[in-house]
Parts: structure tokens; sequence; C-alpha cells
């Protein structure tokens, strides 16, 4: 299903439109307000992208010193061409290792790689133990956030699910008492794992080392007490030093919730006594995407989600229309890398506002994106049948003064004798959210040449 | 050719021409950067006290938690104890720790984050499996930014470090802020002003 028709389904409810609408603006808001108390913020933002061009053009370099010294920090250190090689890896660890149970925190790269899927169908139980991530586990469904995975629910829901799966009171709604139950829950999941997998929020070319950012402490539970840890990143994760950690550390979390940093930025850099690290660094389009000089930029996001946040589309339309793990405009740029026939309406899912790039603390130019990726998918023949016999009619009607003339006046006399068929939401989309004007007794064109006679 | 060799050379053939790294200076301000390191802190939920004496942790600390419950302390107080060694202990011994003191190397004031790194610690997780967390922090040690922080500590001097700024927390259920999601209930921070 496209993004149009998810999107019409998701609005059917009204209210719950609304409110999702109204609180991730909520969530814009506080991005702004914690923005403003930084003087140096258009400035960070600045260097930050400039950070990760720099990165993107000597990343061969950078990858190859990161493995180098990950290794002799003792950290195992994989090479993954897709997903499924990605998924592949990920399996061979866990049955060398003999466990059938995986605790693991969130990771947006994993979802990309459909890798829970994957493992269950060789028989490995994935436990999600980021709060939002367990609560769509439970009810089959995926995160329709990168940053808060079940913002699509309301607490009825949560209560709902927690009662079936968790035992919780029936009719329980307070978030309180529902998060108090996924802690004492997960934290048995915890104590017994054998095997923890994070992400990788930044890797760290000259240390060899990997942070990992959460507020709910899930990724540390997890990596610290089981006895072998696997982090999964994309090329994409590097950074050159440890200082440039200062600039992303400083954007991450204001841009994406108006913290001025997630509780918790955990520096890894070797294994415990016993323990196995290993990192697994993906491409998975990657290195495709570095090849297209319009659509590189891309790779300098840092999953901070303030441009779905900000996006009026994204407000109004929800996490799941977008059939792609990573939503938002971000999504929708990143996407036709993976899957042109499958995405392709993905960049037509915007309104071109520019909201996303001016927010974006890499200085993505998102918008510019979403609209060259729709003349790349034209042009490659993506683009849907009716858009194009449209487009065509658009251009013989405007591109000839006479049809143009002889189209309006039938347009004006159609609107006036026959409303409906203007009002007729089946024939008229623009109808479905608006309210047709009156149709003008004559054209602009008509009236300049009567009125310049005038004067 | 192995993935690895096919990954690298596909971004070396689709890379751009090299740009130059920024300079990295940034604006600093050194006023009020303990009033700004509390403050800040106090708004993510945590709970500050500022001493003049290593004795005052541990009577605050029973005041506040009893000693019914298991309490682990890392830092070296002026009580002549050692810090308790729980290198080796399993996760379901170290899941009974009630309370986990532990001493910050450096806090930043914009933040209120605290790095502690893994020697201060005694056992990786227990900063995060304690249900309640005391961070002991050398006022002297507040820094105004994380620009600052990088450069001064070596992140990759111990195979773990973290910057903790506050309690756990989630948001995840309708975006209400509970305090208490996997890691501690809570964080009281001893400023120690000697």
């Amino acid at each position: 299903m496209d993004h149009a028709h998810a999107s019409t389904i998701f609005n059917k409810d009204k209210a719950r439109t609304g409110w999702h609408d109204e609180t991730l603006w909520m969530v814009r808001e506080k991005r702004d307000k914690a923005a403003r108390l930084v003087p140096d913020w258009e400035k960070l933002r600045e260097a930050a992208s400039q950070i990760k061009s720099h990165t993107l053009s000597n990343l061969d370099e950078y990858l190859l010193e990161f493995e180098a010294k990950a290794e002799k920090n003792g950290i195992i250190v994989h090479w993954a061409a897709d997903a499924l090689e990605h998924n592949e890896i990920i399996l061979s660890i866990i049955r060398a290792n003999n466990i059938s149970k995986v605790v693991k925190s969130k990771s947006m790269l994993t979802e990309e790689c459909h890798m829970n899927e994957y493992l269950a169908s060789k028989g490995i139980e994935v436990i999600d133990t980021d709060l939002g991530e367990r609560i769509v586990q439970f009810r089959k469904e995926h995160p329709s956030h990168i940053v808060m995975p079940a913002i699509h629910l309301k607490r009825e829901d949560v209560g709902e699910t927690f009662h079936k799966h968790l035992g919780t009171e029936k009719g329980a709604t307070d978030p309180q008492y529902l998060t108090e139950a996924a802690r004492q829950h997960l934290r048995d999941k915890f104590i017994s794992s054998e095997l923890a997998m994070t992400g990788v929020n930044f890797a760290i070319a000259e240390t060899g080392g990997f942070v990992v950012c959460t507020n709910e402490g899930n990724a540390d539970m997890g990596a610290h007490l089981a006895n072998v840890h696997i982090a999964s990143m994309g090329i994409e994760k590097i950074i050159p030093k440890a200082e440039h950690l200062g600039v992303f550390l400083r954007l991450l979390a204001r841009s994406a919730t108006g913290q001025p940093i997630t509780t918790y930025s955990s520096h890894f850099h070797k294994p415990r006594t016993k323990q196995q690290m290993h990192i697994v660094i993906v491409d998975n389009g990657r290195t495709v995407q570095l090849g297209r000089p319009d659509f590189r930029n891309s790779l300098k996001c840092i999953r901070c989600a303030a441009c779905f946040n900000t996006c009026p589309v994204y407000r109004r339309s929800g996490g799941h229309s977008y059939h792609n793990a990573v939503a938002g405009p971000i999504g929708s740029i990143l996407a036709p890398n993976l899957n042109m026939r499958e995405n392709a309406d993905l960049p037509f899912a915007s309104t071109l506002c520019g909201s996303c790039t001016n927010v974006c603390p890499v200085k993505i130019d998102l918008h510019d994106q979403l609209w060259k990726w729709r003349q790349v998918l034209i042009k490659e023949g993506y683009g849907s049948i009716s858009k194009k016999a449209g487009m065509n009619v658009m251009n013989t009607i405007l591109s000839n003064p006479g049809i143009y003339n002889f189209m309006g006046k039938i347009g004006r006399g159609m609107l006036r004798a026959m409303p409906w068929i203007a009002k007729s939401k089946s024939l008229n989309p623009w109808y479905k959210q608006r309210e047709m004007p009156n149709a003008p007794a004559q054209s602009f064109k008509t009236w300049y040449a009567t009125n310049r006679k005038k004067s | 050719m192995s993935s690895r060799d096919k990954i690298v050379s596909a971004v070396k053939g689709n890379k751009p021409a090299l740009i130059p790294l920024p300079l990295m200076d940034w604006q600093v301000s050194t006023e009020n950067t303990t009033d700004t390191f509390i403050k800040t802190l106090e708004g993510i939920g945590g709970t500050l006290y500022t001493i003049a004496d290593l004795q005052q942790v541990m009577h605050k600390v029973l005041e506040i938690h009893g000693n019914e419950k298991r309490i682990v302390n890392q830092v070296r107080l002026s009580d002549g104890k050692n810090p308790e060694e729980i290198k080796s202990e399993s996760s379901i011994s170290l899941e009974n720790v009630e309370v986990a003191i532990i001493e910050g190397q450096l806090g930043v004031a914009e933040n209120g984050a605290i790095w502690v790194p893994e020697h201060a610690m005694g056992h990786r997780a227990l900063p995060f499996i304690c249900q309640h967390l005391v961070i002991v922090l050398p006022i002297k040690n507040i820094v105004p930014t994380m620009h600052q922080a990088y450069g001064s500590i070596n992140v990759s001097s111990n195979g773990f470090g973290v910057f903790i700024a506050g309690p756990s927390k989630t948001a995840d259920i309708e975006q209400s802020l509970v305090i208490g999601a996997h890691g501690a209930r809570s964080l009281v921070v001893f400023l120690v002003d000697k």
C-alpha cells in the first residue's frame, strides 16, 4: 500500500490524528527551546555538517583506522555487504555460543535488515528492551518513529497490550504503572541474558570505540550483564576523533527530544574480562548512496528524528504509512536508494515546505533531495500512470494558448453549471479537505484586456 | 573479494574529493558554571547536595535510604573502609544492590552530565543495575560544555566510560515522562567543595 492510501486509513481516526500531530509538534517546540539556550547552535550545526562531509570524503581510510584500533582494543570486527550477510553474521555468533535468547536495545539498522524476523525463523528469540520497541514487538508491529517507536499508540492501547502479555490489571493505563511492569519483566530478561545487541550512535576512528545513547539504560543493562555483546553499525556512523563527540552529543538529544543530553552516553572501547565484543559494519546500499552526489548528504544523518517531528506530512500520516524502517523525510530519501520500485511513492509524501532542512542538526538538504528524487524516479519510469497522464494533459494545455483559453472557459462553465463534479471527492481529490472557490465570471486575461482599454 | 574489501573499495570509488575538517573553536563562558550545573541537573531529575566533608555522604545516604538493603560503596570515604570488591559478581548478585555510591570524574554544566570511567564503578553494570545511584563529584571538576569535557577526559583510557545525566527515564507511553525505566530510579549528586 502506498503512502497516500495508508495515510487515508490513518486519517480516519480524526481525534487520534490530531493528537499525533499535536504531540509531535510539542516535541518540535521542546527542540526549539533547547536549541535557543545554546549560543553556538548554528555554528554547531555547521560544524557537525562539515565534520560529516569531511568523514564521507575520507571514509575508506577512517573505516580501516577504526577497524585496526578496535581490533587492538580486543573487539572482533565483521563486515557485511548487505542485510542478509549482517543477519548471517549475527546468527553465526549466536550459534557459536550456543545461545537461543538475545536482548536487544534500539538499533534502526537491525530493523532495516529485518533481523528479528530472520532470527525468529532460525529459532532465536530476540527481546527488544527499549520500552517503546517492546510495546510494538508485543503487538507484532514495527516502530513508527525512530526515537519514539510507539508514538502511534495511546496509553489505552499499551494498557491492553501489557494486560495480555505481562498480566497487568485490565483497564490500567497509568504510564508509571505500565513502565514499572515493563521494568520488572525486562530485568528478568537482562539478568538471564547471555547475548546483548546494541546499535551504535557514533564510532570513533581515532580510538576504535563506539558510543551508544539511551535514556532508559537498556543498552547498558544488556551489554554489561551478557557475556557476548554485538553492536551493529552502518558505515556512515564513523567520526574521526573523540573531540567531535562534543559537537554531536550537544546536538543529538536537543534535536531529538529537547533534552540537553540523553541520560546515558556510553563509550565502549574494550570488552570486559572474559566478555566477547563484536562490531558488525554494514553497507547495505550506503556505498551506492555515497556515489550519488545529489543524495550522499543523506549519509550524514545522526537519527535524531527532528525532521519527523516538524514534518506536516509525517505528523498527519503516522510512521507506518511510510512502509520503511526509517519513516519521515529522512526515510523518504534513504528508502528509494534501497529499493526504487517499492519506495517510489515516498519522496512525494512531502509538501517540500523545507521545515526538515531547517531543523536538521547536520544540515542535510532534505527537501532538495526529496525534489531531486522525484525527478530521478519519474525519469526511471517509477511514476504512477495517473500522475504521468495528468502531467501530459497539463503539458498540452499549458504549452498551447489556444487550448488553454478554451479549457479555461470550459472549466469556469462547468464549475457554474455542474459544481457537483468539482465537489465530488472521488472525481476531484483536491476537494477532500478543501472548499472549492466560486468560479469567476471571466478569466484574468479577459478582465485585463477589457480594463486596459478603459484606462 | 571479501565483503570488507568490497565495501572499502566501493567507498574509495564513490567518495567525493577530500573536504577539510572545520576548526573547533567555541564560545566559552566560565561564569556561573557550578550554578548552571546544579540548575540543569535538577531540571533533568537529579538531586544535589553541596558538602565540605566526605563523611557527610554516608550519613545522608543512610538518612535517605536506610540500611536495610544492600549499599555498595566504591568511593574512598573517610571511614577508612576500602571500596567493596564486586568485579567478579554475577548479575544475579548485583541485582540486589539498592544503592551504589561511585565517584564522578568530571561534570558538565550545560547538560548536567557526569563522566564516570570504568575504574570508578567496580563493575560496569553497577551504575545501571542499582535501584538508586549516588555520585560524588569534586566541585572543581565541573566544566562549562562538552567541548571542555572531551578536552580533559581520555575516552579510551578505560575499556568503558559513560556520561550519566540524571536518573533513567522514558516517555515512550504517550510522551508522558516516567522516571526509573531500566537504570537507576534516582540520582543523588554530592558536590564536594573543599
